[in-house]
């Protein structure tokens, strides 16, 4: 088990959300989520520009036994998604707080990340 | 020595079955140049030895109801009796034609009408339709009926179908494909449905329920009367999904547990062949309540002359599933086999069902293996869960499920229902005998002392068959799902 | 006479081993007062001998020697290799290939059906059928629903079978799918308004080709996708949906019942679904993909399994589960006997005594073609001028009405000339 790094937010739903400095978010699963889905074959990315609601669906993760949705931690407009993930799948497994980022949102009411929960609360909820 | 060769990889230019063709290539010439083919694709250039040959080969690579024991919970394989596959392709039935006219129908249309009228007496239900060609497509027509009565009488807001969450994933689907939202109902610990949960879910929302009992999770839920009342208290209706009808035969019927409308799958309680996956027949029953929506067609009858009902007899059927009567030869099978059962047999099914599966629950405690739920009886199949083992010696349900290939049975479903971790769900049918299940017992005592001192062998297992474990991971990621390229195979001609 | 191995020895065992005293024990948890009694009005059990001479009775009521009868299901040859090997126990009797190494035959068969299904319609890629031709189309239609995402509305040109139509509206109409009819006359009037699919059948429902090139291209300029609905033994001598148009129709479906599957009044038999690549996860259905095994050797698994309903539950492509395996079998094992050749020529001789069979009745003079001078496969449509009692080709007035005394007629390789000529001579003498 990868740690939990200690400066992202986390939801129950076991996304992370990483603060940049330019004010836009990154949202990926945690280590916890991929280990539980299993070997990821395909990533069902959002559309660049549409606009999620915090717990909205936004993606879908599907290994080989199971298929489950990213919710959007927090609600905003997606500016990008991460393109190596169309052919590498798998970097969500290997490395899921950083070349397996999902996608980058500009968030569209900061006040929602004081609803995620610390590393520390996410631990206690997995 | 064993030959892997894809059928196409044996191809020699210009061969083919010459017996089964017309001796020459007739000329077309009042066919527009531009409607015409002009590639020529890829397919087999084989001899009819070779074609014989080779798809006997490749059936000996499976395990089958007539070559191995085969426990798969919920899919009820038990013997296919080879007369009732006799009875079903005589000719009069396998030349049919499906638009004949009826004076040249009766015998084909007399054993479907008494199909109906026996099914009616088995379920407890006051009409069925014969014609959904699977278990799926009788629920959704099942669903559809439940909503074209809500919509009759102008109930719009009933939105909601609600599912346990130990259903089979085709009862959300099929809820969804007939446009409801689906509203997951949570289980107990002993397996009955949480009547709280069910209680604060339901209202002027709920178009019903679907229900599977004895349920996904293998035993008899016992608060159905009080399910039931409920649901209809709220306004909903029940839907009995008939996968695990063969637990119940002849000793309770979903009319009589309150239960509205329902599906039967032939290819489980009444010993139609699995095929490889198909074809299933999935016919439905109602009650009073729904009769008037059955999907058509349906056979008719009077003074002994039968006839088909379409939409001029069922103007409020909720339609058409196929082009013609469904999985007609299916019906003739499932017919068959219940006049050779008849009533009597009918009664033993389940008897002896159960019986097998608490046989093998008992003795597979016995062996070590832990049940899911230890003070319930088994129906006709129940479920061991492999998490201690998995916890104590790395050892999962798929390692288990695979090992058992190995002794030549067939794994018993895995990870299903996905409410119990590290399950298998075994269901033996009663067409198994004593012998059988005892070797079954052999088997899996002997992998329980595996799973204890040699768990190399456990992960690597089948070791015995044609092929290792394959890699499912590199099939989902690198697709290739047809031979050869598409471009190259095909030229020009 | 139910199948039940047991003597009085082993259920004693048994029951002592489980611990109770009687089989009636076993189902304590069920509640008395919703017991079933004894069944009453089904008849007692047969043994086979009595059984075999029931069903002889009633499938010998059921002769119909001489017709002319396709509209939708086709009488052809079906060689006797293959449903010898389709009711091998083995592939009679197997389930769902969940357990990939215990299942390489049924396995190996489906990636070999997929990709003949895949070459003979031009597309890129296959499912593993589906249960029939009309439900088939049902979900074609979904699928471009979804792959379209923003129109619920397809276009359908009614020269489609209407049983198939039916069959459509029933499946798709709840989720709020609305079905438009069009003619090629007026198909234009739909320009730019906004559907996700359009459905062409070659051949059409009266057996009548259509100009699929310029409708495909005409859909594709119009934003929507392209639905083929194909029986697949034309195929033989048509040209193939993947080459319709400019970019080729986009989802291709149809009914596999000629390629060795048995008349059997409507069923079972098996639909196929075919399309582009870059569509296949909205595809529904089993599909099945080669890969490896521990030791590099080549096998075959289910894949793509994450679409369906027994793991994405109500997100689903479909609910549906089965395929037509064994239905596929007797289709690979017929494709692979006739091989391309083999099927030019049942094609290419349907058609010839189609062709013959049209020109020899309108030598009568009460018969007039009811679609003049348009060219067809194996199936034409006729009027006739005085009643005729039996005529032995399928009445096209139940369900189009304004066909009066109109007749479809399908003439297959199953025919010789001597049979047509006879045909025609009765006809002319009034029998």
């Amino acid at each position: 088990m990868k740690q939990l790094p200690p400066d992202l937010k986390y939801t129950k739903t076991h996304e992370w959300v990483k603060t940049q400095p330019d004010g836009t978010v990154l949202v990926g699963i945690t280590d916890h989520a991929q280990g539980l889905l299993g070997d990821m074959v395909f990533v069902e990315l959002p559309q660049v520009d549409r606009e999620f609601k915090q717990e909205n669906e936004m993606a879908v993760l599907e290994s080989v036994k199971a298929a489950a949705d990213v919710y959007c931690p927090i609600s905003g407009k997606i500016i990008e998604t991460n393109p190596k993930l169309q052919n590498q799948p798998e970097l969500i497994n290997q490395d899921p707080y950083g070349e397996g980022w999902i996608c980058k949102l500009k968030p569209s009411n900061e006040s929602e990340l004081n609803n995620l929960l610390s590393a520390q609360e996410y631990e206690k909820e997995t | 020595m064993e030959n892997n060769l894809l059928i196409f990889e044996q191809n020699s230019s210009g061969r083919y079955a010459t017996s089964q063709a017309p001796n020459k290539i007739m000329e077309i010439k009042d066919i527009p140049k531009n409607y015409l083919r002009t590639t020529t694709p890829l397919l087999p250039e084989a001899s009819e030895l070779q074609v014989v040959r080779h798809y006997t080969n490749l059936s000996r690579k499976n395990f089958s109801i007539d070559t191995h024991f085969y426990p798969l919970g919920s899919c009820t394989m038990k013997y296919n009796p080879r007369g009732v596959k006799t009875a079903a392709m005589l000719s009069g039935f396998l030349n049919r034609h499906p638009l004949a006219p009826e004076s040249h129908s009766q015998g084909f249309l007399s054993c479907l009408y008494e199909l109906q009228e026996m099914l009616k007496e088995i379920t407890g239900m006051t009409a069925v339709s014969l014609t959904p060609m699977a278990g799926a497509q009788g629920e959704f027509a099942g669903v559809a009926m439940i909503r074209a009565y809500h919509q009759s009488r102008k109930d719009y807001a009933r939105t909601e179908m609600l599912v346990p969450d130990a259903a089979h994933g085709t009862n959300p689907a099929s809820a969804v494909m007939c446009g409801y939202t689906v509203k997951e109902i949570p289980t107990l610990s002993n397996g009955d449905v949480d009547l709280n949960a069910l209680k604060a879910a339901l209202g002027p929302h709920t178009a019903g329920i679907m229900l599977t009992n004895p349920s996904t999770l293998g035993v008899f839920e016992t608060q159905i009367a009080e399910i039931a009342k409920m649901v209809h208290d709220a306004g909903g209706l029940l839907y009995y999904d008939g996968a695990n009808l063969n637990a119940i035969l002849g000793k309770v019927r979903p009319g009589d547990m309150g239960f509205d409308v329902m599906h039967m799958n032939l290819h489980k309680t009444f010993a139609t062949p699995h095929g490889g996956g198909g074809p299933g027949s999935g016919p439905i029953a109602a009650n009073d309540k729904l009769k008037n929506f059955l999907p058509i067609p349906i056979v008719g009858c009077k003074e002994n002359k039968y006839y088909w009902l379409d939409e001029q007899a069922y103007p409020n059927s909720i339609g058409r599933l196929s082009a013609f009567m469904g999985n007609a030869g299916i019906l003739i099978r499932a017919y068959a086999y219940i006049r050779l059962l008849g009533k009597e047999g009918l009664h033993r099914v389940a008897e002896f069902a159960t019986l097998n599966a608490n046989y093998l629950m008992v003795q597979l405690k016995k062996a070590g293996y832990t049940l899911a739920f230890p003070t319930r009886r088994a129906s006709h199949e129940f479920i061991i869960t492999l998490t201690p083992e998995l916890k104590a010696y790395g050892v999962n349900a798929m390692d288990v499920a695979k090992r058992l290939l190995d002794f030549g049975i067939h794994a018993p479903t895995a990870y299903f229902p996905l409410l119990i971790p590290e399950c298998l769900l075994i269901e033996p049918t009663e067409t198994e005998s004593k012998e059988t299940l005892d070797n079954f017992i052999e088997a899996m005592t002997k992998i329980m002392v595996e799973i204890k001192t040699d768990q190399r062998i456990m992960k690597t297992a089948p070791q015995t068959l044609p092929l290792k474990r394959l890699d499912e991971v590199k099939a989902a990621r690198e697709l290739d799902i047809t031979w050869g390229h598409h471009d190259d195979a095909t030229r020009e001609h | 006479m139910p199948f039940i191995p047991h003597t009085k020895s082993d259920i004693q065992t048994m029951l002592n081993t489980i611990g109770v005293s009687s089989i009636e024990n076993l189902f304590d948890e069920i509640p008395q007062n919703i017991r079933t009694g004894k069944f009453k009005t089904i008849p007692d059990g047969l043994n086979e001998m009595e059984l075999m001479r029931l069903m002889q009775t009633r499938a010998d009521q059921d002769k119909l020697d001489f017709n002319f009868i396709g509209a939708g299901a086709y009488e052809h040859h079906i060689p006797a290799a293959v449903w010898d090997i389709v009711t091998r126990g083995e592939f009679m009797t197997a389930y769902t290939p969940y357990q990939a190494e215990a299942s390489q035959g049924t396995l190996q068969l489906l990636y070999e059906y997929q990709t003949m299904m895949a070459n003979l319609t031009g597309m890129e890629v296959s499912n593993a059928s589906l249960y029939d031709g009309a439900s088939g189309l049902a979900e074609a239609i979904l699928m471009a629903v979804r792959l379209h995402k923003s129109s619920h509305k397809i276009l359908i040109l009614n020269s489609l079978n209407p049983n198939y139509k039916k069959t459509v509206k029933t499946l798709v109409s709840p989720q709020n799918i609305e079905c438009i009819e069009c003619t090629l006359e007026n198909i234009k009037e739909h320009k730019n308004k906004d559907f996700a699919a359009i459905v062409i059948s070659q051949p059409n429902f009266f057996g009548l080709l259509e100009d699929v090139d310029k409708l495909t291209d005409w859909a594709h300029e119009n934003n929507s996708l392209v639905i083929a609905v194909v029986n697949p033994l034309s195929l033989a001598i048509l040209k193939e949906p993947g080459k319709w148009g400019k970019t080729g129709a986009d989802i291709v479906c149809g009914e596999l019942q000629p390629f060795g599957i048995p008349l059997a009044s409507g069923g079972p038999y098996a639909g196929f679904m075919c399309t582009k690549k870059e569509f296949i996860r909205q595809m529904p259905g089993r599909i099945v993909g080669a890969t490896v095994d521990k030791e590099n050797k080549r096998g075959f698994t289910l894949t793509l399994q994450a679409r369906e309903q027994h793991i994405r539950r109500a997100k689903a492509t479909s609910n549906i589960c089965t395929n037509q395996g064994l239905l596929v079998t007797a289709v690979t094992v017929y494709l692979s006997l006739l091989g391309f050749e083999g099927l030019r020529r049942v094609a290419t001789q349907c058609h010839s005594n189609a062709e013959y069979l049209y020109k020899k009745l309108l030598e009568l003079n009460f018969i007039k073609p009811l679609f003049p001078d348009k060219p067809f496969f194996h199936e034409f449509a006729i009027t006739l001028n005085k009643p005729i009692k039996n005529m032995a080709g399928y009445n096209l007035e139940k369900d189009f009405p304004e066909y009066k005394n109109s007749f479809l007629l399908c003439v297959t390789e199953t025919k010789t000339k001597e049979d047509l000529d006879l045909f025609v001579e009765n006809l002319a003498h009034g029998k």
